[in-house]
């Protein structure tokens, strides 16, 4: 047993031992579960997919004279303004205004919320349009004007849902092509798409929430960040192997950190054919091995954390409830699962490979003791359901 | 194998053909197959009267007819590329999600080592179908025409 206070002093001298989700399979294979408990001290856990659920705060200082902008674009891009003076939400799914979305389908969504959030982040120009009633107080009815980060006083990222714990692998059973937020599938069960980090997301290293929780220190992009909450549809309760990790979505965690300190290579926009915008975002969160039984945990493998395989051309948009199959991260790494005695061609959008990359940085910036741990404030909920939502009659409510 | 027989070997060889404005009215792929004995797989052409065009294919025959057949093509003002092809991977926008895989009919774009997941293009392997291109949410697959 170690606290987070004995962890902490061996980072400040730098001696405390870090490695990777991945690489701690095989040295607790190596050394036994008891050995390798009093010698590791952090596993760091990444992830680099698809983030819908993300926004950034940003304010731009006052012009003269002052302006309390109700409505505002940047790039033609809509932003939430009914906030304070000067502060709008910058949302990653946000079309460009006029963009024709699916109007000739499928459409190619060039440009949205997300590709400003990466051009800020490059620290490009982009233009702000605002426009405002006007008050004795802010006469300014109408503003436009150029500006980079760095002309912000502030810069937050505010993800209300990331680093989903699990995810469903999207197949199409129908006789025609779709488009979906995993990609285009292609009928008949052609191909398959997953979206996880498997044995090195955050969530599938600590199934139960021990050591994530409120307030606990991240690596968002580069930029030091934290866990403020559960993120949303968080929903712990859901079936769970023997070794505990959810067969399914799960928790999920939400994220802030200050998008001045990003770095562009983790913070991407995306384009889904036929379906919209998104942000593809990298995360890694240390998890400190305080016993046994959490360093076990991290010893997770891909070859024993399940997703469940949908048909999101009928059980998906009509919550049937059906899964298809069951497939193992080993599976779907390899690039072909079976599901229903036909071989299917799989793709992914999480990438491995830089997740691979933020764990060695996370872990990189640990050995050189510049990445201090603590104990989360609140842990977050583990037997919390997902509740839908009926729709009732107009006009009735019971 | 003798000198002879390598000379009568049938080999394919694959070249990117840009054709400045002031070519595109001339016949060649009729005179490559008429003239020097070439069988040719266009994969993909853009030529249209009036503006430039662009020609990806294969070319496979004798050594020597290759040889011929380029010759050829290069007493005109067109710009032979043996090295290049009409689709482009750009390394630094790949983020090696490797969504575009399952897409991909002949593997160009693979991942050669699954320990590590790195996603690779091998352009000798592509067919320029662009599937790539839609399918790419990173926009790391271009098309140069």
């Amino acid at each position: 047993m170690k606290t987070y206070d004995e962890i902490n002093e061996k980072i400040k001298s730098r001696k405390a031992v870090v490695m990777t989700a991945e690489e701690v399979i095989s040295y607790v294979d190596k050394k036994g579960l008891d050995a390798a408990a009093k010698e590791v001290d952090v596993v760091t856990t990444a992830t680099f997919g698809p983030m819908c659920s993300s926004g950034c705060f940003l304010n731009f200082g006052h012009t003269t004279p002052r302006i309390r902008i109700t409505e505002a674009w940047l790039d033609d891009v809509l932003v939430y303004s009914g906030i304070a003076a000067v502060d709008v939400y910058l949302g990653a799914t946000q079309l460009r205004n006029s963009d024709p979305a699916n109007l000739y389908h499928p459409g190619e969504f060039r440009f949205g919320g997300a590709h400003v959030i990466e051009k800020l982040v490059k620290g490009e120009r982009i233009q702000l349009f605002g426009l405002s009633y006007g008050t004795d107080c802010y006469p300014r009815r109408e503003i436009r004007t150029w500006l980079t980060i760095k002309d912000l006083n502030q810069a937050i990222m505010v993800n209300p849902r990331n680093c989903y714990q699990n995810y469903n692998v999207a197949i199409n059973a129908s006789d025609k092509t779709i488009y979906t937020y995993l990609g285009m599938l292609r009928p008949n069960m052609k191909n398959a798409t997953y979206c996880s980090a498997g044995q090195l997301s955050p969530l599938l290293n600590d199934p139960f929430y021990e050591t994530i929780g409120i307030g606990t220190p991240i690596w968002m992009a580069g930029a030091r960040g934290i866990v403020y909450g559960e993120g949303t549809q968080h929903a712990g309760n859901v079936p769970r192997s023997e070794n505990g990790v959810p067969t399914e979505g799960a928790g999920t965690l939400a994220l802030t950190a200050d998008m001045k300190q990003m770095k562009p290579k983790f913070v991407r926009a995306i384009s889904m054919v036929g379906y919209g915008v998104s942000l593809a975002l990298g995360v890694g969160i240390p998890i400190p091995i305080l016993s046994k039984d959490i360093l076990k945990r991290t010893t997770i493998s891909d070859r024993d954390i399940k997703a469940p395989v949908i048909d999101y051309s009928s059980d998906y948009p009509n919550r049937t409830g059906k899964t298809l199959a069951h497939a193992s991260y080993e599976e779907l790494k390899r690039g072909e699962i079976t599901v229903a005695g036909k071989k299917v061609e799989v793709g992914s959008l999480s990438s491995y490979h830089t997740a691979v990359e933020i764990a060695t940085l996370l872990a990189d910036q640990i050995r050189r003791g510049d990445f201090l741990l603590n104990p989360p404030s609140q842990r977050l909920p583990v037997d919390k359901k997902f509740n839908s939502l009926k729709v009732k009659e107009s006009g009735r409510y019971e | 194998m003798n000198k002879k027989q390598a000379q009568d070997t049938r080999i394919t060889k694959k070249y990117f053909l840009y054709f400045p404005k002031c070519e595109t009215e001339k016949p060649i792929v009729y005179h490559l197959v008429k003239d020097y004995n070439l069988m040719v797989n266009i994969f993909r052409a853009k030529v249209t009267p009036e503006e430039e065009g662009y020609l990806v294919l294969d070319l496979t025959g004798t050594e020597g007819e290759i040889k011929c057949g380029i010759d050829f093509i290069r007493t005109f003002t067109v710009e032979v590329n043996e090295s290049s092809i009409g689709v482009r991977w750009d390394k630094n926008l790949c983020t090696h999600c490797t969504n575009c895989l399952p897409h991909c009919p002949t593997h160009a774009l693979d991942i050669p080592d699954r320990r590590n997941m790195e996603v690779k293009f091998f352009a000798e392997k592509c067919i320029e179908c662009l599937a790539c291109i839609s399918n790419c949410p990173f926009g790391a697959c271009t098309s140069v025409f």
